[in-house]
């Protein structure tokens, strides 16, 4: 699937149960409508792959469509705990979640390997600590050349990567600036890539440190107006810190936060509805 | 805390020690919360020409508010430049390019190991926490590593269940075995006072204490013997200018939070978008 086609249709035509799934966006271009598609068409028995799983992951963790998450760090930034997440790995509700826990760093190469089509990246770190005790994809490498050890860690093929953006223009090419994160790596490391964007142009304009993801690179792309929120999209919107502040007693209790989801995702048809609700509700209101 | 016209918290007491810490010129790592707000407040103070480094990848950040996440867009809109992760953690991190990690933690042991991972059984935890982030890179490769956080014998523990980030593991020349280009952590700042490493030994040993604090207070706030330094000075208080830059810098914060109404100005696009 290639184009400009709805979120809804990109979804159901490249995501299916039981794939690994990477959602990217470090802190900024988060794709929240995206995750909320995933959870309107019900998918299941997935691999989450996200350095900071962050609301989203908290959302279709608790709404169980994971079956296991790869990460590095998973709190809800400035505010505390990933509830859903805590509630998964430490009493396994909704079900059971199979961990697998990195480094930033480690989460960063693995992807770098996977866009480079090697079999894993080589890193200074791990060596000491507890994480290659508990994490099987950490392990001891010698270097053929100094005889040094390193610490290994294997490429990422997510099934489907998932990034979001600020523009796409109409020959399907895709523009992001500010903090672009892991993006680019998420998408060449992908076999199958859904990109949501902020609108469509005519022409990009240059900006500092902008990445271009050529249409070669990008699988379908669905326009989604806010649909990083509660990240935020540079130029666009910003984050919406009292959002975050308001997830914490959502996410708490299992009751408030299947409820929240049945009124504002399964219950929307798209991510405008969603946005509806929220307002409506008066959500995030200081 | 103290009496007098500068009256302070001792929370204000640790973000100003640890402020004073970061020297002017440096290269510094900064992790978020804690070490994020002391960080800004000694740029906005005695270290001007300090380079923040964040690990979203915006290297000479200026942020004028103080950022929530570690990636605000404010991070990025006034940085010298801002490369992508990959970068920030193999370009800058790991070549040991940066002065000083500045890191706040869940728990440490008495030779600053960290953990952010769990407390209880990994398989089974009892409680759950964010995990490694960025530390564990930041805590190897960076040329020396200042931490930060309040002392509680819930975070000061006699053992660690997890190590995600090392410090000098069980001590004296343990740590260089493991050739990491960074020193390791040279000093934590709590709300009590400030602990060094010993030279040879390498466990943490309380230095000095705010004005106010005891000794005694600072053992019994450690879940292990604590070693006390045999003359143990006392930190200025804050200043004026410390404590009126530390103050301000959460109010526009504070400020700036409130005055964003994102969900109406988002509802407000869409709508217009669908016109369109």
């Amino acid at each position: 699937m290639d184009g400009i086609v709805s979120l809804r249709e990109a979804v159901a035509e490249l995501v299916h149960d039981g794939d690994s799934v990477a959602l990217e966006g470090f802190t900024h271009l988060i794709p929240s409508a995206a995750a909320h598609e995933i959870v309107r068409q019900e998918l299941k028995d997935l691999t989450l792959i996200r350095m900071t799983p962050d609301l989203i992951y908290d959302q279709m963790i608790g709404m169980g469509c994971a079956r296991g998450l790869v990460f590095s760090w998973g709190g809800n930034p400035g505010v505390g705990s990933l509830h859903r997440f805590r509630d998964a790995v430490e009493n396994g509700w909704p079900h059971p979640l199979e961990i697998e826990e990195h480094s930033h760093a480690g989460m960063a190469n693995r992807y770098v390997a996977g866009a480079s089509n090697l079999p894993f990246a080589v890193l200074r770190g791990y060596v000491g600590t507890d994480l290659p005790k508990v994490t099987d994809t950490i392990a001891p490498v010698t270097c053929p050349f100094t005889r040094e050890e390193f610490m290994a860690v294997p490429a990422l093929h997510p099934d489907v990567g998932i990034i979001h953006a600020q523009q796409a223009d109409r020959s399907g090419n895709v523009a992001l600036w500010g903090i672009t994160g892991i993006q680019k790596e998420v998408v060449l490391s992908a076999r199958r890539s859904i990109v949501t964007v902020e609108e469509l142009v005519e022409e990009f304009e240059p900006r500092p440190h902008q990445v271009v993801l050529p249409s070669v690179a990008v699988g379908a792309i669905a326009v989604v107006p806010g649909g990083a929120h509660p990240s935020y999209a540079h130029g666009y919107y910003p984050r919406d810190n009292a959002f975050y502040e308001a997830w914490d007693p959502i996410g708490r209790d299992r009751d408030a936060f299947r409820g929240w989801m049945e009124r504002h995702v399964l219950g929307t048809e798209d991510f405008a509805e969603y946005i509806e609700s929220l307002v409506q509700e008066g959500v995030g209101r200081r | 805390m103290s009496s007098g016209a500068n009256r302070y918290t001792t929370d204000e007491m640790m973000t100003v020690a640890a402020a004073r810490e970061l020297r002017d010129g440096v290269l510094c790592f900064v992790g978020i919360g804690l070490p994020s707000e002391a960080a800004n407040l000694a740029r906005a103070t005695h270290a001007p020409n300090c380079n923040l480094v964040y690990e979203s990848g915006t290297i000479g950040a200026k942020p004028e508010v103080l950022p929530h996440s570690i990636g605000d867009g404010e991070l990025a809109e006034h940085a010298d430049s801002v490369v992508p992760i990959p970068e920030i953690f193999s370009y800058w991190l790991q070549t040991g390019r940066i002065d000083v990690g500045f890191l706040g933690a869940a728990q440490i042991d008495r030779f600053a190991n960290i953990n952010t991972t769990v407390i209880g059984d990994y398989g089974s935890p009892k409680v759950r926490l964010p995990g490694a982030g960025g530390a564990p890179e930041i805590a190897a490769s960076a040329k020396e590593v200042i931490l930060m956080l309040r002392h509680s014998r819930r975070a000061f523990v006699e053992e660690l269940a997890f190590v995600t980030s090392v410090g000098y593991l069980d001590g004296s020349d343990a740590r260089s075995k493991l050739r990491y280009l960074g020193a390791g952590p040279t000093v934590v700042i709590t709300d009590l006072g400030i602990l060094r490493p010993d030279p040879q030994t390498k466990e943490l040993t309380l230095t000095q204490l705010h004005p106010g604090a005891t000794a005694e207070e600072a053992r019994e706030a450690t879940g292990w013997e604590l070693r006390v330094a045999d003359e143990v000075g006392e930190t200025d208080p804050p200043d004026e200018k410390e404590l009126h830059t530390l103050r301000e810098l959460r109010e526009k914060t504070e400020a700036a939070n409130k005055e964003t109404q994102v969900l109406r100005e988002l509802h407000a696009r869409i709508g217009a978008a669908r016109k369109r």
